[in-house]
This record gives C-alpha cells, sequence and structure tokens, in this order.
C-alpha cells in the first residue's frame, strides 16, 4: 500500500537525486562544496521576502539562489579575501539576514522547521512539475556543456588555449547548482541541501574509474539514499529529510569500510 | 622610449607566420614582467625561449596563448590558428577519476583511431587504462603531448616540456618533439629553464629575462667538446649549445646593472 504523499515523495526524490549526484561530483571536483551551502543558506531569504512581497516561493528562492551565484562569481575575482573565507560569511549572513526577515512574517515561522530540514512527504503535484521540469533542464545542459566543463575542471589554462570559454561555462555551472540547490531544498531543507549534493558524489569515488561513471554512481546513490531513508522515516517515524541523509552518510562510510578492507586484503596478500 | 630592440634574425616570411607578438609590455603588482617584447613564430620552425627562473617566460606564453592580455603591444595570431598547448603544472585531483585514455579523449573531435596513434607516437598506449595521478612525471609529459597532437595543431606550445625529466628521457622527448614538427610541420614554442643547453632541432633561441637579453642560433653540442663528455654520445643529434652574446648584466633582482642598455629598461 503506498500513500498518494509517500509517493509523490518517492518519486520527487528520486528526482532530484538524479540531477544532485552528477552536479555534485563537479562541485567536488572544482572544490566548490561550500558553495553550495552558501546558496541554499540564502534560499530563505529568497522565501522571506517571497512571503513579503508575495509572489511564488520557487521564483523567490531561485531568484536569490541565481543573485547570489552571480555574486559569487563576481567576489571570485578579487583577490583580498580567500574564496572560502567569503563563503562563509556569506553563507552564515544570508542565513541570519533570512532568519530575521523571517520574523516579520508569521505565518513563516510557523513552518520554519520545514524550510530548514526539509519536508520532502509535503511534496504537492505542482512541485513534482518543478523538480521534474528545473532538473531536466538542468541534466540537459549539464549534458550538453559536459566535455566544456570537464576540460575546464581538468585543467582550466589548457582548456583555455585550446578555445574553450571558462566565462561562459563557469556562469552556466553557477546557473545550473542555483536551480539545482532551489529544487534540492525541496527534499531535505536549506541546512541539508549540499549534503544530497556532496555525499553520494563523495561516496561514488572510491568506485568508479572515469568521471562519467561516477557521475551515474553518484545519481544511482543519491536515489538509494532517498529509498532507504524514506523507508526508515516510515517505519522508525524519524523526520524525512535528515533520514535521508543519514542513509547517505551511511552508504559513505560503508565506502569507506569496504576500500579499508580491500586495502588490507591487498597488503595481506 | 626609442624602439632600439635588434631585429630578430631570420624573421620569417609573413605568409609562414603562425604567431606575432611586437613591443610587448606587463607588469604585474607594480614590477614590470615584460619590457618591450618581440616575438614570431613560423610554420616549421622551433624557437626555443629560455631564460632564469621568474624571467616572465611563463607569463610571454600566456599572452601568445591568448590567456591573459598584454598592458600594451600587438597580439597577433594567424585568424583560426590551431594551437597544442602543454602546460609546465598540472596536476588533476584526486577526487577526479580519470584515465589517461579518457583525458585523451577530452581534445575535441579525437577519434579512437587517432587516439591510439597518437597514445603509439608517444609510446603510453599501455598506460591509457592507468589513472592520471598514477603517472609519473614522464609519462605524465607524454600524455599531455599526446593530447596537444590529436589537435593536428598547427602551433605547438611546449612549458617546460622536459623539467623533472632525466637526461636520458629528456633526449628521447627532444626526439619526439623532432619528428612531431616534422610530421605536423607545425610551429613550434618552447620554453626552457635550461640557460645553456637547449633541444638541437632548434631554429632560434631567444634568451628572455624580462625583455629580450639576445637571440640567435645554438651551435651542435660536437662544436662543445667539453658538453659532449659530460652528456655522452647520444647527445649529439640531439641537443645543442647555446652561446649568449649579452651586452649587460642583471642584477640579482634582474634590473640592469651595466652595458649600454640595448633592449633594456
Amino acid at each position: 500500500m503506498l500513500h498518494d504523499f509517500l509517493a509523490r515523495a518517492l518519486i520527487g526524490g528520486l528526482g532530484i537525486a538524479l540531477f544532485a549526484g552528477p552536479l555534485g561530483c563537479f562541485i567536488l571536483w572544482r572544490r566548490m562544496a561550500y558553495f553550495g551551502d552558501a546558496l541554499s543558506h540564502s534560499a530563505l531569504l529568497g522565501i522571506a521576502l517571497g512571503f513579503l512581497v508575495g509572489i511564488d516561493l520557487n521564483l523567490g528562492i531561485l531568484g536569490i539562489c541565481i543573485a547570489v551565484a552571480l555574486f559569487l562569481l563576481a567576489l571570485q575575482r578579487q583577490k583580498r579575501l580567500t574564496v572560502d573565507t567569503l563563503l562563509v560569511i556569506l553563507s552564515h549572513s544570508a542565513l541570519s539576514i533570512g532568519l530575521v526577515v523571517a520574523s516579520f512574517t508569521p505565518s513563516l515561522q510557523i513552518d520554519l522547521t520545514a524550510y530548514l530540514f526539509g519536508d520532502i512527504l509535503a511534496i504537492a503535484p505542482r512541485d513534482l512539475i518543478w523538480i521534474y521540469g528545473g532538473g531536466g533542464v538542468v541534466l540537459a545542459i549539464l549534458i550538453k556543456m559536459w566535455r566544456s566543463l570537464l576540460s575546464l575542471t581538468v585543467n582550466e589554462e589548457l582548456a583555455r588555449a585550446e578555445g574553450i570559454n571558462a566565462e561562459v561555462t563557469g556562469l552556466i555551472f553557477m546557473l545550473l547548482i542555483a536551480v539545482a540547490v532551489a529544487l534540492a531544498m525541496k527534499a531535505v531543507g536549506i541546512l541539508l541541501v549540499s549534503a544530497l549534493l556532496i555525499i553520494p558524489a563523495a561516496t561514488a569515488r572510491r568506485f568508479a574509474s572515469t568521471p562519467e561513471r561516477m557521475a551515474v554512481l553518484a545519481a544511482a546513490i543519491g536515489a538509494a539514499s532517498v529509498f532507504a531513508g524514506l523507508f526508515s522515516s516510515l517505519k522508525l517515524d524519524t523526520p524525512a529529510g535528515p533520514s535521508i541523509v543519514v542513509a547517505a552518510a551511511a552508504l559513505f562510510v560503508l565506502s569507506l569500510a569496504s576500500s579499508l578492507v580491500s586495502r588490507q586484503s591487498t597488503t595481506a596478500r | 622610449m626609442p624602439d632600439d630592440t635588434p631585429p630578430i634574425e631570420r624573421v620569417p616570411a609573413a605568409a609562414d607566420r603562425l604567431l606575432q607578438l611586437d613591443d610587448i609590455h606587463l607588469a604585474r603588482n607594480g614590477r614590470q614582467l615584460l619590457n618591450h617584447v618581440h616575438l614570431s613564430v613560423a610554420a616549421n620552425e622551433i624557437v626555443t625561449l629560455i631564460g632564469p627562473n621568474g624571467a616572465g617566460k611563463t607569463m610571454l606564453v600566456r599572452i601568445a596563448l591568448g590567456l591573459i592580455l598584454p598592458d600594451s603591444g600587438r597580439v597577433e595570431r594567424r585568424p583560426g590558428l590551431n594551437i597544442g598547448y602543454m602546460p609546465q603544472h598540472f596536476h588533476v585531483e584526486e577526487t577526479l577519476p580519470l584515465t589517461a585514455r579518457r583525458f585523451l579523449q577530452l581534445a575535441k573531435g579525437a577519434a579512437e583511431q587517432d587516439l591510439r596513434a597518437a597514445a603509439a607516437e608517444v609510446g603510453i598506449e599501455h598506460l591509457l587504462a592507468q589513472p592520471l595521478h598514477g603517472l609519473s612525471g614522464g609519462e605524465l609529459q607524454r600524455t599531455l603531448l599526446a593530447r596537444a597532437i590529436l589537435r593536428r595543431p598547427q602551433l605547438l606550445v611546449l612549458d617546460e616540456p622536459v623539467r623533472g625529466v632525466d637526461m636520458t628521457g629528456q633526449m628521447e622527448l627532444y626526439d619526439l618533439i623532432a619528428r612531431i614538427r616534422r610530421r605536423l610541420g607545425c610551429g613550434v614554442l618552447m620554453v626552457s629553464h635550461d640557460l645553456h643547453i637547449v633541444m638541437a632541432a632548434t631554429d632560434r633561441v631567444i634568451c628572455l629575462n624580462h625583455h629580450i637579453c639576445c637571440h640567435g642560433q645554438p651551435d651542435t653540442v660536437s662544436e662543445h667538446p667539453e658538453y659532449l663528455a659530460l652528456f655522452g654520445p647520444l647527445s649529439k643529434e640531439r641537443l645543442a649549445v647555446y652561446q649568449h652574446r649579452h651586452d649587460h648584466r642583471h642584477d640579482l633582482h634582474g634590473e640592469v646593472v651595466n652595458g649600454n642598455g640595448r633592449g633594456a629598461r
């Protein structure tokens, strides 16, 4: 017996895992793990502003994420502060500003936990359209620019000397992350989005010998985490979003353990 | 400042010219890195750029490639010029699983057959399935060279291709580069940190220390018995000795300290 809300949660979660995995791989390769955090933390401001202005919340989130992505891209050009410092400043200020602005909108106060930690069980049919429509576009663009983005990730100077436009490719990639974060928030919430991007990709690393295999594997591991998280949430009555992240983390630990075991067996031989 | 830089000898015919840099100036963080620099590379020509560390060689190469713009001066590349580039520093993140084969496939439009031919030419067929970060320095250099020639370049730009490679490996790489030049008829712009020993097939040597100190053709090693004795008979066809003809000296900071100031700031 599968309830409607559970089916929607599962379909939505799997859809998110499909694009979060490959995108997460690039975030990992490009050492941009904190970018996802900064983007998702600022999403709360988008929600709060959306409430205040009275526009669609999805649009509010998307708008703020894209604005922050562009801001980050501009900030990277200055050399006075390192990027990790800037990201911590930006992500925590954005989260705090969001919380402060949210305090002006009492109706948002009630739902705050849902936004911070996700409410995958409340995914509506309309959200599924956002997830699959937006996720489909993200994946399509990612596949289209795969070779250029991968070349740039391997070695930027070489890629540029071969005629790849680093600025445009980098900008598109940032926008893809912004859209992905805005969509993935539905499953695990603002505070846990980057976990869904990073952990499956990190788990996949140990079992992949090419970038493409790692991307596909990351999507599969993300899907397995969504499945396991939802199932345990149902059985143990735990919060769904954190349960998904716990499942992803458990798979990561398993992958670490398996690589330790295989290393030991090779040294024993 | 009057334009008193000596003209480069054997200036190639304009029709063959792939790359032409005129009167390049570049400053970074308040320091003048390149002053009044001219450089040209023609098809089928090997130009070796030598100079001490921090002389601005890599900056000049990056300007030639279009990766950065000079503060002033003219950069002309033949329209649609296809460049194969071998960067000096190459490091792949451990998190990125990348075999040599997949790396070569990233060269645009590389067909499997071309890929195998390029790998065979540089002698890395047996490494294609290996992850890039498991390769030794010399193996990685060869893989980078294979990637560069996969593009069938008209101009090959090699930034210190023999860095960290032992003498035998160095001579093998020089052989390889000379062979590739003959086969593709491409121009080669090569950077070397060795101030005296260059690849024998070099047509012109340019000595750079923020400005062009001198330039000319290298001598064969046979004319220098002491080098021949040092590097052994194998070096005869592969290495050449460059004798500098400086009319000034540089102090420890690279400033010109005497001489008639030709080409100096």
